[in-house]
Parts: structure tokens; sequence; C-alpha cells
């Protein structure tokens, strides 16, 4: 008894030294991605104006990150009041009441500003739930020079046809270059982004409207042989372990004729000092076959306020500052218009002197605008998301599907074999989920 | 005759184990190396040895983002702490178990083993929910019950069969003398037990400062320790294998000077034990 009477006693006490600090202090959960780390940096800018609001960092990789904070939220554990999440986990946060609704964000904020294609993807009831921080899609990024080499002219919106053509001519097996680098390696972040959003541009689709799996239609078939045997004649060796940063090494090294990833590559692959190709890179939109849609997938990193936070009012106050265009031209003044968060707002692309360090800047904002997280597909679906469906299975059931796709192109499994795998592990995953009987 | 085989064979061991040590040793020789690269040099292929430029490029900016003597000071507060208050328990449990064994000892011991078996992830809601209603979350104090209770099992095991080499007559005489209860554990077995507590010591705050499920998962900015900070160094976006090996390095450095000092006394201690 006496023993419980001390613990309340302690527990208290922790409460109450929490509430003293729950005015000023607050914990900001966020991936290490560059842009993000330069946030960091530059807070005394925000600190200045709020001396009131002490700012904590937690900076994580993104795999840690979501972990660590689905558990925080699905636990309303509280530790955090800002918090940093894709464009999958919005929608799905939203519709759980795990997230704050940013209808607060401040008269200058000009939400309208906001590039369409990503706002759509963050709002749920034609609410805001989170405010972008930045955003990217994928386009194809080439070798000028190879191309040249290869008798070939690259297209601003070229066709699948004609960068399997382009691939197949520039690969020199002996020279050590393969004319494509894609994405072969398993995860529903790695592989699938890329597949689900080529298989977009080749009319497939995850689900039909009443949620029945469609990998054992002719358009998903169509798109995974087009790649495994593309793959086969013109990727790298062992392309079925090769993620983001793998094909961005390829690249930088020169072994690459084309790579198509997210937009953000563009000023890794053009940066002298770590890139041996950085002068002879040319971009171009992601590919389609003339349907419609194209193969361009569409992220956002965003700030977001848990519902089960007691500092509200000062995590708006963060939100907007981060993401406002104020801060757009903060950090333009710090570290020059090259390094400014990208793709969420109008503004910036209109901007003459962004334009003018970002010689990628167009392609960004084409691709992005040709994104719609609300119709991704060429036939109709039930759900929200380009390269993803924004459903909370889909994290267990992409992956599963991308380890079929990764044996496919590995060459340890058949096409049709892998496709009836998917099928059945999707079928089996949404019976559970109740989505199908 | 006979001697120049020995001494044949002798050199033969010598360079077996030398490989046997640089082989284990090298991946950390390698982290440390490409800790001094740029970014570009640490992903070259075929990768660079010695020959790149060396540079500190990663250990500065590691150092401009990241708080390091905090997540040290909490690294080294929780696994001392949690190595410390193991001890106090175990050290009475594992006596217990060696001298006075009842009928379920092997029972227990083995049952104490089993909570090891259960992946860490099975319980981690429900000790986020109970951390989280008691006001642990984020506190050194959390984490360091949590990982005395992770390696308390190890310990027991440890110390119980260390205890179980010295022979109970010693005690026997030691309460013949008239010693109390308290004293036979302090003044007779312990002393006689220090090279076993030692490395049951060692061993356990080297787990601890390693530990990398419960500390990530159960601490956020005040009460982080290194794992952490190694977390915070890994990108599925860019390039971070120097500015990652270069925040292990940092990371693995007091315990690897730790680990070097406390072996020299470890080998003295177990001397100690041989004479005796």
């Amino acid at each position: 008894m006496r023993f419980q009477g001390w613990m309340l006693g302690a527990v208290s006490a922790l409460a109450i030294a929490g509430a003293a600090h729950a005015e000023t202090t607050l914990t900001i959960a966020t991936v290490n991605n560059g842009d993000m780390v330069r946030m960091q940096k530059l807070t005394d800018d925000f600190t200045k104006a709020n001396p009131d609001i002490k700012l904590n960092w937690v900076t994580l990789e993104e795999n840690v990150l979501r972990q660590k904070v689905t558990t925080d939220i699905a636990t309303k554990g509280g530790q955090y009041d800002v918090l940093t999440i894709g464009t999958y986990e919005v929608p799905i946060w939203a519709k759980n009441g795990w997230l704050v609704a940013l209808d607060k964000l401040g008269p200058d904020y000009d939400v309208d500003d906001l590039l369409p294609a990503i706002r759509n993807g963050i709002s749920a009831d034609g609410k805001l739930y989170a405010a972008p921080f930045y955003g990217e899609s994928s386009m194809v990024m080439y070798r000028k020079d190879l191309m040249e080499k290869a008798g070939l002219k690259m297209p601003d919106a070229p066709t699948w046809d004609f960068i399997a053509d382009a691939a197949r001519k520039m690969t020199d097996r002996k020279e050590g270059i393969n004319g494509v680098c894609l994405r072969g390696k398993a995860g529903w972040g790695e592989n699938m982004a890329f597949l689900t959003a080529m298989s977009n541009s080749f009319g497939a689709r995850w689900f039909d409207e009443k949620w029945t799996p469609q990998f054992d239609q002719p358009e998903w078939k169509k798109t995974l042989e087009f790649y495994v045997k593309l793959m086969k004649d013109a990727g790298p060796d062992g392309a079925s372990s090769n993620g983001f940063n793998e094909n961005l090494a390829l690249f930088q090294q020169g072994k690459c004729g084309m790579w198509i990833d997210a937009t953000v590559a563009a000023s890794f692959v053009s940066d002298p000092k770590a890139s041996k190709v950085a002068d002879k890179v040319g971009y171009a939109l992601a590919p389609d076959n003339g349907l419609g849609k194209r193969a361009n997938w569409l992220w956002a990193w965003n700030l977001a306020i848990p519902a089960g936070t007691k500092k509200t009012e000062a995590a708006e106050k963060f939100v907007s500052w981060a993401t406002s265009k104020h801060y757009t031209e903060l950090v333009a003044s710090k570290e020059g218009w090259a390094n400014v968060p990208p793709g969420t707002r109008k503004s910036l692309y209109a901007n003459a002197d962004y334009q003018k360090a970002a010689p990628f800047a167009k392609m960004t904002l084409d691709s992005i605008n040709a994104a719609d997280p609300t119709k991704p597909t060429v036939k109709p679906v039930p759900y929200v998301g380009v390269q993803f469906v924004a459903i909370p299975e889909f994290q267990g059931i992409g992956t599963a599907v991308g380890q079929q796709f990764s044996a496919a192109l590995a060459g340890k499994e058949t096409v049709d074999a892998a496709l009836k795998a998917a099928q059945a592990a999707t079928e089996r995953e949404m019976k559970k989920g109740g989505y199908i009987k | 005759m006979a001697r120049s085989v020995t001494t044949s064979r002798r050199i033969t061991f010598t360079i077996i184990a030398w490989v046997i040590a640089l082989i284990l040793f090298f991946p950390i020789l390698w982290t440390i190396i490409t800790s001094f690269k740029s970014e570009g040099d640490a992903i070259a292929f075929p990768p660079v040895f010695l020959n790149f430029h060396w540079t500190l490029d990663s250990y500065r900016e590691v150092q401009e983002r990241s708080d390091y003597l905090l997540h040290v000071w909490n690294s080294a507060a929780i696994s001392f702490g949690s190595t410390l208050i193991a001890l106090l328990i175990s050290i009475p449990a594992a006596w217990a178990m060696a001298f006075n064994p009842g009928k379920r000892t092997k029972d227990i011991l083995m049952w104490m083993l089993s909570t090891k078996m259960m992946p860490a992830v099975a319980v981690l809601v429900p000790f986020y929910l109970a951390f989280k209603n008691l006001g642990l979350l984020d506190t050194k104090l959390g984490l360091i019950i949590i990982l005395t209770m992770m390696n308390l099992p190890i310990i027991v095991w440890m110390l119980y069969s260390y205890f179980k080499e010295i022979p109970g007559e010693i005690l026997e005489a030691a309460r013949m003398d008239g010693a109390t209860l308290g004293k036979e554990i302090v003044y007779v077995l312990a002393p006689m037990a220090v090279p076993g507590i030692a490395s049951t010591v060692l061993l356990n705050i080297i787990l601890s400062w390693n530990e990398a499920f419960w500390t990530l998962n159960l601490s956020a900015s005040l009460a982080a320790p290194l794992s952490t900070f190694i977390a915070s160094y890994s990108s599925p976006e860019g390039l971070f294998w120097a500015k990652l090996s270069a925040a292990s390095t940092l990371a693995i450095g007091p315990i690897l000077v730790m680990g070097w000092f406390s072996q020299k006394q470890l080998v003295r201690g177990l001397t100690f034990g041989a004479v005796k």
C-alpha cells in the first residue's frame, strides 16, 4: 500500500513536471533527409520570433521513424507534438482521427498557393490534415552523351517503346554501360513504388471498385513482362537487389544510360562533387503508353500535428513557419535558391531566381502536375495514392507482392507464377481485412 | 626435432589466430576507414582501401547535426545504471540457486532464460502503454528499468555458473566462524568471484550499450542514447555511408576504450584467481 502511494506520488510529480513544460517545449519527429536537416539548422529564425517556444528534435531514418511514430500515435503516447509523415500515412491517420485538421495556419499562409496534386493527397473531406514540406515525383534522368552516341534524341515526354528501344541501343556490356537502371529491391517503398507507378501507365490498377485484386488481369502481365524483359536486355547485373541508393551509385559512376526515379535525385546526379557525369545529365517526363497516365509517382513529406498533443497552438505556429513562403525565402537567402525545398508551392516555380538555379525545376513541376493521387489510374479505383494504396494493410501486401516481382526479375520465378502468387497473397490479406468476402 | 615441430606449430597457430582476429576486426576497421572518406569515395566500386583523399568532413557534419555528448552521457547512464541494479538483484539470486538449490531451481533457471526467447517487438505495445501511463517514456530511468529486465536472465545465468565453481565448503567455513549471510556474500563469496563478476559486468555493459530496440522505441529526444544517434544517419534517399561510419565510430569509441582497459583488469583478476 505504501509502495503504491509512493508510486502514485512519483507519477503525479512527473505529470506535473510534464505540464509545466507543456507551454514551451515542442518535440518534433522528423526524417533525416537533406531538406529536413537544413530546417533544423535554420530554426533560430523561428525561436527568435517565438521566444516562448523551445524545440526538441528527433531526427531519424525513415523506417525507424515510421515505426516509432506509428507506435506512439496508435497508443496515444503523446511523445511528439509535430510529426513528419508521408503522403501514405496522412489519409489513413486522418480517417482514424489521429491528426489535427490544419485550418489555423495564419492569414499569410496562402493555402491556395499549394500545388493541387500535393494538396489533394493530404486532404480529407476538404480539410488539410498536414502541411507539405517538400514534394517529389519521378522522372527520367538520362545521359545526353550516350543518347547522342546511340543516334537518338530524347523527347520531353517519351513513350515506353522509345525508352526500351533507347535502353537496348545504349547498352554496351563491354564498357559496363547498362541502358537503363530501375529499382528491383523488394519493398512497398522500393520496387513497388516504381512498378505501381509504371503499371498505372499500362492501364493496370491494384484493385477494382469492389476491392478485388487485379493481378490476374492482362494489364499487370503486360507491365511485368515489359519490365523483366527490358531489365534482362539492358539492366545491370543483380538488379533485383538495387534500390534508390544502389541505382544512384551506378548512375553517378557512369554505368547507366537512363534512370527513372525520384525527382530529388536530380540534385545528386548533377552535383559535380559526387557525380562523374554531372555535366551530361538530361531530364524528361516519366514514360507513358498513350493511355493518359504517366509512370510517375507523387510523394511529399509533410508536417502534421497528432491529436494527442496538448500544445496544438505552438505546434500550429511551427508547422506554419516551416511550410511558409517566408521559410522558402529564408533558405534562399542563407543557402541559395537551389537548396529550397521543392515541390509544394506554385509561387516557387514562378520565381525566376529559382528557375535559374535549378535546371530541373520545370521537369519536377510538370511531373508533379501529371500525377493525381485521387485519380491515379486509367480505370477507376476505390483508393487514394499513385504509387501506393492508402490503406493500413498496404505496407504488408506491397512488400509481399514486391518480393514476388523481385524474384521474377531475378529469374527465380516466371512472370505468370509471380503474378499468381501476388494475386493469392493480396486476396488473402484483403479477405482478412474485411474488404472482400 | 620435437622442439622445432612445436615451434613451427606455434607459428602456424599464431598465424591462424591473427587471421581470425583480423577477419573479426575487419568490419570495424572498414567502418573506421570509411568514416574518413568523402561520400563519393565511400560508394566507389571497386572499393578504395587506403588510397583516397582523407577528410574529416563526415565527423564535422555529425558534430554539427547531433548533440554527441548528450547521447554518450545517456548511453553511459543507462548501461552503467542497469548493470548496477541487475547486479544487486542477481548476486543474491545466483547465490541462492548455486548454494541452496531447491527442487525447482533448474526449472526456474530455464524459465528465466525462456523470457529471452520471445521477440521483443511482440510486447512493444503493452510496454509502451505501461511506460506512457507511468510517465517513463523518454526517461533514463525507464530505459534503465527495461534494460535491467532484459539482461537479468543472462546475468543470473552467468553468475550462477561462476558461483557453482566455488566450493561450498569455503562458505560453510565462514559460517562456522560466525559470518552472517550478508557478510558471507560480501566478504567471502564476492571477492572469490571477482573475475566472474567482472566479466559479467563487462558483458552486460556492452549488451546495454549496443541495445537498439528498446532504447530506440522508448526514447525520443531527452533520453536518447547512441543507438538513436546512429539511426539518424542512414537514409533511403541519398548517400550516407561516410556519415553513418563516422557516427558509428564515435558511438563504439567509448565502449571500445573501456573494453580495452577492463580487459587488462579482467586478465589480472583471472590470474589472481588462479594463484589462489
